[in-house]
């Protein structure tokens, strides 16, 4: 290759502001730089916004494309659902603090992103990684499982944190500068917001509890009642996109109730009701409602008083639920609401 | 020269981004295609991933229940 072509680089890009900042340094050094962005399903960016009604006002971007285009630069989104399901059931690393396989998830994205530099001719990866930032996937002792795993080797460089780190195929090769590289490390986000304004930046995304939903407790909670009331520890995308809507209850073990908690919500479940029996308050305001699970004609009625708790007609003699089975049959129910202290606080998933 | 159209109504983003990326690798320079969604934050990524790969948007409309984008293929840098 001429020594004046640029060398291409693929950047690994969440939409936060250190992958952000990961690419621009080595856009500063004259390399040719791509985006690659993998979407689980398990990701926070835009559903949660693009569901809820009280969210609309919101801006609803794709923070992976904003970032990019402040960089200039393309951004590759590949859908890896199903790959990444092995990821999340058999962890070779173990979990986090909730069910976030983050070193396993790292490999896996820096070895499909080595894939993708290969298949395009290009020359190495880079990441926003910074030694000490996470407890898990970002230690100085993990970093070389990651490139070891993901078969990137040394052709994956950490920019914010290289200088703490030993030399890569990239700056060993001339093709990167390693003195102008950066040796930021820790939990503090005061290097990257010093970086970010010497590089012109003045407004990123700093999503609160990180951009996977396998980081949050709640959420985690709900993922293994899944798979424990299905005795199976698989999904499809649906069920995992429905474990970030609504209000979850399992008054039996049989199964689960999913009630929207506002407009937005029970739109989404609308799209949903021809899959499960579901529940619509017909007397009073209320949400839409699906059952999860194998139910009997009790059960139903269970639900539909759960159901009615969480309408407008909450505190009233009589409810109308109409009900309607996976099978087309539909039918009216008058029940009174369970009141609060009717719902145990462990049927809350 | 064609249009095709992609239907990716009822699928939230980044789906409708990414199956939008896979559709215009088929498709040539000139061409043109029809995006049918439904998510509102396809009213910002799908133009956003448009701009950056450098195609262009040729229209934008917006019902209450639906929004229909129209890329049209550019490849004269790659």
């Amino acid at each position: 290759m001429p020594t004046d072509s640029p060398k291409k680089a693929v950047a690994l890009i969440s939409g936060g502001l250190d992958s952000l900042l990961a690419a621009k340094t080595l856009i500063e050094q004259g390399v040719h730089v791509e985006g690659i962005n993998f979407y689980t399903g398990f990701c926070v960016e835009g559903h949660t916004h693009a569901i809820r009604k009280k969210d609309r006002a919101k801006p609803k971007r794709n923070n992976a494309l904003w970032s990019a285009e402040q960089l200039g630069i393309k951004l590759h989104i590949i859908d890896v659902i199903d790959e990444y399901k092995d990821i999340l059931i058999n962890p070779k690393h173990g979990y986090g603090a909730h069910i976030n396989p983050c070193l396993d998830c790292k490999s896996f994205m820096v070895k499909k992103a080595f894939e993708w530099m290969e298949e395009n001719n290009f020359d190495f990866i880079i990441t926003g990684e910074v030694i000490g930032q996470r407890p898990m996937s970002q230690r100085k002792d993990t970093m070389p499982v990651v490139a070891k795993e993901s078969g990137a080797g040394d052709r994956l460089l950490r920019p914010l944190c290289a200088k703490r780190l030993p030399e890569t195929l990239p700056e060993r090769e001339g093709w990167v500068d390693r003195e102008r590289l950066h040796d930021i490390t820790g939990r503090s986000r005061k290097p990257q917001m010093a970086l970010a304004q010497q590089y012109g930046f003045t407004e990123y995304a700093q999503p609160a509890g990180g951009c996977c939903f396998l980081t949050n407790e709640a959420y985690s909670a709900k993922l293994i009642d899944f798979w424990s009331a299905k005795k199976t520890r698989d999904y499809e995308l649906d069920d995992i996109m429905l474990l970030k809507i609504g209000r979850h209850l399992r008054p039996r073990p049989n199964f689960k109730v999913i009630i929207g908690r506002e407009e937005g919500e029970n739109n989404f479940l609308e799209g949903y009701r021809k899959m499960f029996t579901h529940l619509k308050t017909v007397s009073h305001a209320g949400s839409l409602a699906l059952i999860d699970g194998e139910v009997s004609k009790e059960d139903i009625l269970l639900a539909a008083q759960l159901t009615a708790r969480f309408s407008q007609g909450k505190t009233a003699e009589s409810v109308e639920i109409q009900v309607t089975e996976v099978s087309g049959e539909s039918y009216p129910l008058h029940v009174k609401a369970l009141t609060e202290d009717d719902i145990p606080k462990d049927w809350y998933i | 020269m064609k249009q095709e159209t992609l239907d990716v109504r009822g699928q939230l983003c980044p789906i409708p981004v990414i199956r939008t990326q896979n559709k215009i690798k088929t498709l040539e320079h000139g061409d043109t295609l029809v995006v049918l969604c439904t998510d509102p934050g396809s009213l910002s990524d799908i133009p956003a991933w448009t701009r950056i790969h450098g195609h262009t948007i040729i229209n934008t409309q917006e019902t209450e229940q639906e929004i229909e984008i129209t890329i049209q293929v550019q490849r004269e840098e790659e």
